[in-house]
């Protein structure tokens, strides 16, 4: 799958995570992230967008994503929404 | 009885703090919307939503139901697609007729095998919320035999009518009748319209006797703040529950003395009486009361 445009999905209401996406050509996966729990679930919030990502075949992709204490199935749900919309 | 659906607690779809935390606010069933409460902006990433918390979220238990969008919406039909594979308990139909009943089961069926996911695992509930529904609500129901329960949506249902929806829901009477009628001789769950004030409790109380009352097995709730006070209303109580061993214990002691027919409290005991017995034992059993 290729991200043809910019796109996003969530919101900042807590338990929720906004993520935008947009393209990144030939630039691989970027991530920034920010969180209310970066410090205690940074890597795992990565974790669970990278194996989504695989999941979906994306290699391409730029990511900025605020998270507001999102549980994995919600980051899960809120970056396929913002892919499928990329599409 | 294979499980209660005393209160079925309505939660928005795209709402991901009030779905991960829907399992333990005491509803037996949970309605996690994609029509009504998600924009249609928004409809997407609902479906997504609910999609990966089926997969992820323990609901402790609860019967989980998704309200799709009507199938002749734009969402309706892949919301099946999308759901299915994550195995609902069942998918609640708004508007429902005939065709939409019939056209679903077999879509369901096709996902159901397609995915390797038992046939018949997923239930649906129709909405009665037409006059055009609650007339043909056997047809309805016979056109699926997936089909677990009926809940009557009064909102749609008296804007159809052209009448005006009140608390003490005269309008809906017939409606209530019918459905409980119809679904008893289904043998399916006759579950009752919300109450739509969510700060008056009395109101809610006094409108789900009445709804038990007509024969409905079971109420929707739109706030978790009702929930206890319809599964007070749908529980046996401590003084049903007594009567109702008491007649047991009667019955069997007239059993063993060779009677046929006998009085308990000075009335005639007979087969109703005791099939009315046996049900609430029963329900206070799957309730946990006794």
């Amino acid at each position: 799958m290729v991200i043809n445009k910019p796109a996003r999905a969530g919101t900042l209401e807590s338990s929720d995570i906004y993520i935008m996406v947009q393209p990144n050509q030939g630039q691989g996966i970027e991530i920034q992230l920010d969180s209310i729990v970066l410090k205690q679930f940074g890597k795992q919030i990565q974790n669970v967008m990278r194996q989504t990502l695989k999941d979906l075949e994306i290699e391409d992709i730029k990511i900025i994503a605020n998270d507001r204490g999102a549980l994995d199935y919600t980051i899960r749900a809120r970056l396929e929404t913002a892919i499928n919309r990329a599409n | 009885m294979n499980r209660l659906r005393r209160t079925i607690l309505f939660m928005p779809g795209n709402n991901p703090n009030m779905i991960q935390n829907a399992g333990v606010l005491g509803a037996d069933s949970i309605i996690l919307d994609l029509e009504d409460s998600v924009s249609i902006e928004e409809k997407d990433a609902a479906r997504d939503l609910v999609h990966n918390a089926l997969k992820h979220v323990d609901f402790y238990g609860c019967e989980i139901v998704v309200r799709i969008n009507s199938p002749s919406s734009p969402f309706g039909i892949k919301d099946i697609q999308v759901i299915t594979k994550a195995k609902p308990d069942a998918f609640m139909i708004p508007m429902a007729t005939e065709e939409d009943m019939e056209e679903i089961c077999k879509l369901v069926g096709k996902i159901e095998r397609k995915e390797g996911i038992l046939e018949n695992t997923i239930k649906l509930i129709p909405i009665a919320e037409t006059a055009y529904s609650i007339e043909n609500i056997a047809d309805i129901i016979s056109a699926s035999n997936r089909t677990i329960a009926v809940l009557l949506g009064a909102e749609d249902l008296t804007a159809d009518l052209e009448v005006t929806r009140t608390k003490e829901g005269q309008e809906i009477l017939y409606a209530r009748s019918r459905i409980a009628h119809i679904c008893k001789t289904y043998k399916i769950d006759a579950i009752d319209t919300p109450f739509a004030d969510v700060d008056d409790f009395e109101g809610l109380r006094k409108d789900t006797i009445r709804g038990k009352g007509l024969g409905m097995t079971g109420k929707a709730a739109i706030n978790p703040r009702q929930i206890e006070i319809i599964n007070q209303v749908f529980t046996p109580t401590i003084d049903e529950i007594e009567y109702a061993q008491n007649v047991i214990k009667a019955m069997e002691e007239a059993k063993g003395k060779g009677k046929g027919v006998f009085s308990y409290q000075g009335k005639m005991v007979d087969a109703p009486i005791i099939d009315r017995a046996e049900t609430i034992l029963e329900k206070a059993k799957t309730a946990g009361v006794i």
